[in-house]
């Protein structure tokens, strides 16, 4: 036990010296380097309309109405909640998540005007891991595109090319999937007819 | 899968191929590896460590012996969950709160306090939501460098009981500790968490900006983005195998894994140290053919769990197919089970991280594993139940991997009918009897709490049919092998499970230090046996085929039945 009482006295001032290393000199530093060399990332890759903060290139939004892209659906909060990050975590074989599957797609089916047994693409119709997802699949994209030019008045093709505009790529070529950045394609489309 | 996940997988092989080399020899020479004890950087960090020195009064040329080195750690370990503890309980009346995060609850806090400080980075609670930017930054932080560097710290002390003989000494705890952070977790971090920066991982001083709903019909009038010092955070909960996010949904948040390429990087990093360390252990016992058979163990374990796991999410969930969803991949979409997986990610990368992530004692997730395919999620749940030495926790990894190796030793040694021997080292009755202990320990943490809380009507927050049963066994295995990572629609923010889950984690982590260190010291006590024609030789492919051969049968014959009544039957219910 005496042996053990000896060492607290390294233990606690080691401790104390750390935590002024590891826990301010270093996350400071950090700060430093990265507000002089990234200062828009560093900040959270804001995007302002008119001098007002209205969005994060990386973070996903919730959008309902007809002349806007639809995202994947969010447990995040109410949906797309920046303060609470979740995913469903409903098992695979959940009746909850099996129920609300169903409902999305036949939903997506009717929005879109496919067919009552057309296939959805599986990121349409279920929640993203941490529920900010901001990318859409190109196919979720292609599908919602005439529902979107008929609401704003614009021409199939119009759409798709601002689709085209805003797919995100891999990173060099074969890093992560190549998806639709839902929250800048929308905004692309209010740039062009609010 | 595409020919782009299999290409994500070549690059990550590629990487740790290039680096940890170099790395590894690196760590060897800071743990002592050269004659004139000279290092590389002693000219910069040289003078930090001594003053370290100074001002705790440690005597730095002074060495300990394996029980004092092991109450060094505990007490540092004792010091830094009460700190923690504290800090916790404190943080509404603390200053840099800018999300105004008040205490966190008692037991709450000794949860997370234990989690954190023994490398678990288990987390009941939603890390926006629950922790102070303060404590974040000077709590969790803090622990995510020291709790990993005790790890690396206690298996040097195991290596130089392997390679001395006929002394008592094992090297100073606070020595390895200081040198491990200064010279290893601090530089890397730094770098790694600018990288991580310039692909838009944030690091700001912010609490919440507000931004204007873009689609004013919703109903919900504006978003909260969150700020805080992610990147700083994030680069050494990879590269420390930690793996407590800074955000509830961790490496699945946009904010810690923007895209493709910080993917890989974090990827990268989980499994660095871990593999890096096996090259140094070559190199400070001087023999590197014993470290290659090592790292072709780890390796090939890896390769499996983490590519079955690729296939299984990659493949969809056959549920969904009869809704009329499309989970094939094609042109226009990555496709797979996509419940719970972000978009930029796709499915395979999914699996491969998963695979990486428990394969260490890392736990970190680039989505969520409660919603993986039966099959999917029953890879990750086996390959913590290994013991994590695919290749490991940052240090404790290879800790793990050899006590297998000296269990694989003594069958071969029982099965020609003479002393085995381990790197010249006779292993007898005191050391079997070690490692049975560590064997033991973290099966009997897992299943016996798993069945109390299926025993428990309290305690029954699990999802219906046999996906509930692998829900408790997985965040049971997580909390016992120190990984963190969870089935996480069970809420375990209840008395009972934050209470167990912390006896757990205690018992993962010191049943398995305390004992490996006591083999460690037993070994520095023997003389070095020259080998004979008769000696069983352990850098041959055959003892690498014998150790995952051990491992698996230990693992199998001692999980097999939970696994059957989980994750095989709802795969055979899909």
């Amino acid at each position: 036990m005496r042996a053990f009482i000896r060492q607290l006295r390294p233990a606690l001032i080691l401790a104390v010296i750390f935590t002024l290393i590891c826990g301010v000199g270093y996350p400071l530093l950090t700060t430093a380097i990265g507000q002089a060399g990234f200062n828009d990332k560093a900040n959270g890759s804001l995007i302002t309309r008119g001098g007002v903060v209205v969005a994060s290139k990386l973070i996903g939004q919730s959008f309902v109405a007809s002349q806007y892209f639809h995202p994947r659906p969010s447990a995040a909060g109410a949906g797309y909640d920046g303060s609470s990050s979740s995913g469903s975590n409903l098992g695979p074989t959940n009746p909850d998540l099996l129920k609300a599957v169903g409902e999305r797609a036949k939903a997506y089916r009717t929005e879109n005007g496919l067919a009552p047994d057309g296939l959805v693409p599986v990121d349409a119709v279920t929640a993203s891991g941490s529920g900010l997802d901001p990318h859409i699949s190109i196919a979720n994209a292609r599908l919602q595109a005439s529902r979107v030019a008929k609401a704003r008045g614009l021409t199939v093709d119009h759409v798709q090319t601002l689709i085209r505009a805003h797919t995100d790529g891999r990173g060099l070529s074969v890093l992560g999937e190549p998806g639709v950045n839902v929250v800048e394609l929308n905004l692309a489309l209010d740039q062009l007819n609010p | 899968m595409s020919w782009q996940a299999t290409i994500q997988a070549l690059i990550l092989v590629a990487l740790l191929v290039i680096t940890v080399g170099p790395l590894g020899r690196y760590m060897a020479a800071v743990y002592g590896v050269r004659q004139d004890a000279s290092a590389p950087g002693d000219r910069v960090f040289g003078p930090i460590e001594r003053l370290i020195y100074r001002v705790c009064r440690i005597d730095s040329k002074r060495e300990q012996r394996w029980n004092v080195y092991a109450l060094a750690l505990l007490a540092f370990s004792l010091v830094s969950i009460l700190i923690l503890y504290a800090l916790q309980r404190l943080q509404g009346n603390l200053p840099f709160n800018p999300t105004d995060r008040a205490a966190v609850t008692p037991w709450g806090a000794w949860n997370v306090a234990v989690s954190f400080v023994t490398n678990t980075n288990w987390q009941w609670y939603s890390g926006e939501v629950a922790m102070s930017h303060l404590t974040q930054m000077i709590g969790l932080t803090v622990q995510n460098f020291v709790s990993a560097a005790a790890g690396m710290a206690v298996i040097v002390a195991i290596i130089r009981g392997i390679a001395r003989s006929n002394t008592r000494n094992l090297g100073n705890f606070w020595v390895d500790l200081t040198r491990t952070v200064v010279r290893i977790l601090l530089p890397l971090s730094l770098v790694f968490a600018v990288v991580l920066i310039s692909q838009g991982v944030i690091q700001n001083v912010k609490g919440y900006t507000v931004a204007v709903s873009i689609d004013s019909t919703t109903g919900v009038a504006d978003q909260a983005i969150p700020g805080g010092q992610v990147a700083s955070q994030e680069a050494i909960k990879q590269l420390g195998t930690n793996g407590g996010g800074f955000f509830n949904t961790n490496s699945a948040h946009p904010f810690e894994n923007p895209n493709g390429i910080s993917d890989m990087l974090e990827l990268y990093a989980i499994l660095l140290i871990p593999f890096a360390f096996v090259v140094a252990f070559g190199k400070l016992v001087g023999d590197k053919r014993q470290a290659r058979v090592l790292i072709a163990v780890m390796a090939a374990l890896l390769t499996v769990f983490a590519g079955f796991a690729m296939f299984a999410e990659q493949g969809g969930n056959s549920k969904l197919a009869g809704l009329g969803v499309d989970q094939s991949i094609s042109t226009t979409q990555s496709g797979g089970n996509m419940e719970g997986k972000e978009l930029r990610l796709g499915a395979a990368a999914c699996g491969l991280w998963a695979g990486a992530t428990t394969g260490t004692s890392n736990g970190a997730v680039n989505c969520m594993h409660d919603s993986f395919t039966p099959l999917g999620g029953a890879s990750p749940m086996l390959h913590m139940m290994l013991g994590e030495i695919s290749p490991g926790g940052a240090g404790v990894g290879l800790m793990g991997v050899l006590q297998y190796a000296l269990l694989a030793v003594f069958i071969a040694g029982l099965m020609v009918g003479r002393t085995p021997e381990y790197l010249g080292k006779k292993i007898q009755a005191a050391e079997m009897k070690l490692v049975t202990l560590f064997i033991l320990a973290m099966p009997i943490a897992v299943l016996a709490f798993a069945a109390a809380s299926i025993l428990l009507k309290s305690a029954a927050n699990y999802q219906p049919g046999p996906h509930g049963l692998s829900e408790v066994l997985y965040n049971y295995a997580s909390v016992a092998n120190n990984n963190g990572s969870a089935f996480a629609h069970q809420d375990t923010s209840t008395r009972w499970y934050t209470v167990t889950q912390g006896i757990a984690m205690l018992i993962g982590r010191f049943f398995l230090i305390i004992p490996a260190l006591a083999v460690g010291g037993s070994l520095a006590g023997k003389p070095k046996v020259p080998a004979t024609s008769g000696t069983f030789p352990t850098h041959t492919p055959l003892f690498a085929v014998l150790v995952a051969g051990v491992i698996m049968i230990v693992a199998g014959l001692t999980f097999f039945p939970a696994l059957v009544l989980g994750p095989i039957l709802e795969h055979l219910s899909l």
